[in-house]
C-alpha cells in the first residue's frame, strides 16, 4: 500500500513521469573522458614544442653562421658553426622523390584492389599491402643497403648517360650510390604501402550509389573512378598522401644507412652525399657535445615545424571545397 | 525515337544462387510498364538486368536474352557501356554526384568519351533537361551551386534530368518515388506521364496506387518462398491487372491478402 501512496504523490509532482537528472551520469563521465583526451593531445603536443624550443636556445645563441643557409654542422667547435641547409635540402630532395614515386603507384595499387582486381585477389593482395606497412624501418635500411641499392646503382648510371644533359642526373664522381636518389627510392618503397594501404581504405568507403549512378550513365570503370571516386575520394586521398610524406620526412634509420657521410649540399642526386635532419640527429647524437645536441634539437625543431606546416597545409586544401564535399 | 524491350526467357544469378527464373515480357514503345510484387521478389533485378546494370554486382550474371528493337544486348559484340548510354536509369536514393554542381550533375553523362560525337550545346542540353525534369523554374538561378543542396524531391528530378540529358531510348526507374514525400512523388508522376511521349519507361514500385496512376501495363512478380527463384506470375494492361486479374496470386496480392 505504501508504494502505491508514494506513486501517487510522485505523479502528483510529475503528471507527466519526465522529470529527472538532465545529463545521465554515463553521458558526462563520457563527455569528460573524450574531452580529456582532446586535451591531452594538445598538452603533449605543447609540452614536445616547449622542449624543443627550450633545448634549441643555448646552441642558437652560441651559433656564429647563420643557422638556416650554413652548411657545415660543426657545432661543439669553437666558435661553434653549423646550420640546417645540408639537412633541408636532403630531406626535401629525398621527401619529393620519394612521394613523386610512390603517389601515383599507391593511388595505382589501391584503384586496383578496390575496382580492378577480382575480390578475392584484390583481398590478398590488400592483405600483403598491410602486412608490408608495418615492416619495421630498418628492415627497409638493411634490405635497401645491401640489396635495393646494387641492383638500381645501374639505373642511376642509366640516368646519367642518357639523361645527364638535365643538371640534377649530372654524375662528376662517377659513384652512383649512396645518394640522395638511393634515399629516396628506398623512402618510396617504404612509403608505399602507408599511402596505398589508406587511399584504399578511402576507395572502399565511396557509396555503392555514386559509383552506379556514373556507370548507369553509360561510363566506363575509368570514367567511373574520375567522376564519382576520386571526387569522393579527394580529401582521404590527400590524407594518405601526407601520412606518406610525413613517413617519408621522419625517416629516419633507412636514411641514415643508405646516405654516405658527406656533409654538403649537392644538386646532383645521384651522387654520393647529403643527408636529412633524422638521419643527422641519430648519427651524430651520440658523439655529439653539449652545444652537438643542443644544435640537433634545434634541427629537430625545424622538422616539427616542417611537418605541421605539411599537415595544415594539406588541411587547408582539404577544407577549401567542404560545400561540395561528399559528406553532405 | 523509343523502342520496343523483349525479354526471353532470361535467368539471373548472384554467383550460383538462381535469383529470377523464366522471364518472357514485352514492353511496347512509348509505354510505361510498371513491375510490382513482394520485396524480393527480383523485380529491381530484372529492371537492372535491362541496361547490364546488374552484372556490376560481384558474381552477377544473366542468362537469355533482353532486345532492343529486336537487338540482343546480351549479344556477343555488345558493349555494355554503350547499353546503359541507350537505357538510361533513376535509382531508388536520389544520387546526384555530391561534388558536382547542379549544371555539372546534368552534363556528367555528356563528358564521357562515348559522347565525345555530341555537339549539342552544354548550356542548352541543361536548360532543356532541366525543362524535361520539371526542374528548371526552381533551379535556373543557382547552376552552379552542389547538386546535393537540393531537397530530396529535388534531387530526383536533377538525376532524371541527369538521366534524359544524354538521351537515352529507354528509361528505367527503380523505385524512384520511395523515399519522397508525396508532393515530390506527385511531381515524378506528372514528370513520368510527360516523358511517356519520348521514352519507353519501366518503373519498380512497391506502390500500387502509383502503378495504377502512371502505367499503361503492369507486370506482377512473385516467389514461392525465401530462398526460391522469383517469376513473373502475369502481365497484361494495369487496368485489368487491377481489376481482374487472371492469377490467384495477383489477387492475393493487389488486395492486400499477402505481401
Amino acid at each position: 500500500m505504501s508504494t502505491s501512496t508514494d506513486e501517487t504523490a510522485k505523479s502528483a509532482a510529475d503528471p507527466a513521469g519526465i522529470s529527472g537528472a538532465a545529463i545521465r551520469a554515463g553521458d558526462r563521465s563520457f563527455l569528460g573522458l573524450s574531452r580529456g583526451a582532446g586535451i591531452l593531445v594538445l598538452a603533449v603536443m605543447a609540452a614536445i614544442a616547449a622542449f624543443l624550443v627550450w633545448k634549441a636556445i643555448p646552441s642558437l645563441q652560441v651559433d656564429s653562421a647563420n643557422f638556416l643557409t650554413e652548411q657545415s654542422w660543426l657545432p661543439d667547435q669553437t666558435p661553434s658553426v653549423f646550420g640546417i641547409a645540408v639537412l633541408a635540402f636532403g630531406t626535401f630532395v629525398t621527401a619529393v622523390i620519394a612521394m613523386l614515386i610512390a603517389v601515383p603507384i599507391g593511388f595505382g595499387i589501391a584503384l586496383f584492389i578496390a575496382y580492378y582486381a577480382r575480390p578475392k585477389f584484390g583481398k590478398a593482395l590488400g592483405f600483403i599491402v598491410d602486412l608490408l606497412a608495418a615492416v619495421p624501418s630498418i628492415i627497409f635500411g638493411l634490405w635497401g643497403l645491401y640489396n635495393f641499392m646494387p641492383a638500381v646503382t645501374s639505373f642511376a648510371e642509366w640516368l646519367t648517360e642518357y639523361l645527364g644533359w638535365i643538371p640534377i642526373f649530372a654524375n662528376d664522381k662517377q659513384l652512383w650510390t649512396k645518394s640522395l636518389l638511393m634515399a629516396g627510392l628506398v623512402l618510396a618503397i617504404m612509403v608505399l604501402p602507408t599511402v596505398s594501404a589508406i587511399s584504399r581504405e578511402v576507395f572502399l568507403q565511396v557509396p555503392r550509389m555514386h559509383i552506379e549512378a556514373s556507370l548507369a550513365l553509360g561510363a566506363t570503370r575509368w570514367e567511373m573512378i574520375k567522376m564519382a571516386v576520386f571526387p569522393f575520394s579527394r580529401p582521404g586521398m590527400i590524407s594518405a598522401a601526407m601520412l606518406g610524406l610525413g613517413r617519408a620526412l621522419g625517416e629516419t634509420i633507412a636514411v641514415a644507412l643508405i646516405l654516405s657521410a658527406v656533409f654538403e649540399v649537392n644538386t646532383h642526386i645521384t651522387e654520393p652525399g647529403g643527408n636529412s635532419f633524422a638521419a643527422n640527429i641519430a648519427l651524430k647524437w651520440g658523439e655529439a657535445g653539449e652545444v652537438g645536441r643542443s644544435a640537433l634539437i634545434a634541427s629537430g625543431l625545424v622538422l616539427f615545424l616542417i611537418t605541421l606546416a605539411v599537415n595544415m597545409i594539406a588541411r587547408w586544401i582539404i577544407a577549401r571545397r567542404k560545400e561540395f564535399s561528399g559528406a553532405n | 525515337m523509343s523502342k520496343q524491350i523483349d525479354i526471353n526467357d532470361l535467368n539471373i544469378y548472384y554467383g550460383n544462387f538462381l535469383a529470377v527464373e523464366g522471364v518472357n515480357l514485352t514492353v511496347r514503345a512509348n509505354s510505361v510498364m510498371s513491375f510490382i510484387g513482394p520485396s524480393g521478389c527480383g523485380k529491381s533485378t530484372v529492371l537492372r538486368c535491362i541496361n547490364r546494370m546488374h552484372e556490376v554486382v560481384p558474381g552477377a550474371r544473366a542468362e537469355g536474352a533482353v532486345r532492343l528493337d529486336g537487338e540482343n544486348i546480351y549479344g556477343p559484340n555488345v558493349d555494355p557501356v554503350l547499353v546503359r548510354r541507350t537505357i538510361g536509369m533513376v535509382f531508388q536514393r536520389p544520387n546526384p554526384f555530391p561534388t558536382m554542381s547542379i549544371y555539372d550533375n546534368v552534363v556528367a553523362g555528356l563528358r564521357l568519351e562515348k559522347t565525345k560525337g555530341d555537339k549539342r550545346n552544354l548550356d542548352e542540353v541543361v536548360e532543356s533537361s532541366l525543362r524535361g525534369a520539371n526542374l528548371w523554374e526552381e533551379v535556373k538561378d543557382r547552376l552552379k551551386k552542389p547538386g546535393a543542396s537540393l531537397s530530396g524531391g529535388q534531387q530526383q528530378r536533377l538525376c532524371i534530368a541527369r538521366a534524359i540529358a544524354v538521351e537515352p531510348k529507354v528509361l528505367l526507374m527503380d523505385e524512384p518515388c520511395s523515399a519522397l514525400d508525396p508532393i515530390s512523388t506527385l511531381a515524378i508522376e506528372d514528370l513520368i506521364r510527360e516523358l511517356r511521349e519520348r521514352y519507353t519507361i519501366i518503373i519498380v514500385t512497391h506502390n500500387m496506387q502509383q502503378a495504377s496512376r502512371v502505367s499503361d501495363m503492369t507486370a506482377f512478380f512473385n516467389l514461392a518462398a525465401v530462398g526460391k527463384p522469383g517469376k513473373l506470375i502475369e502481365v497484361g494492361p494495369t487496368q485489368q491487372i487491377f481489376t481482374n486479374p487472371q492469377e490467384k496470386q495477383t489477387e492475393d496480392y493487389i488486395s492486400g491478402r499477402f505481401g
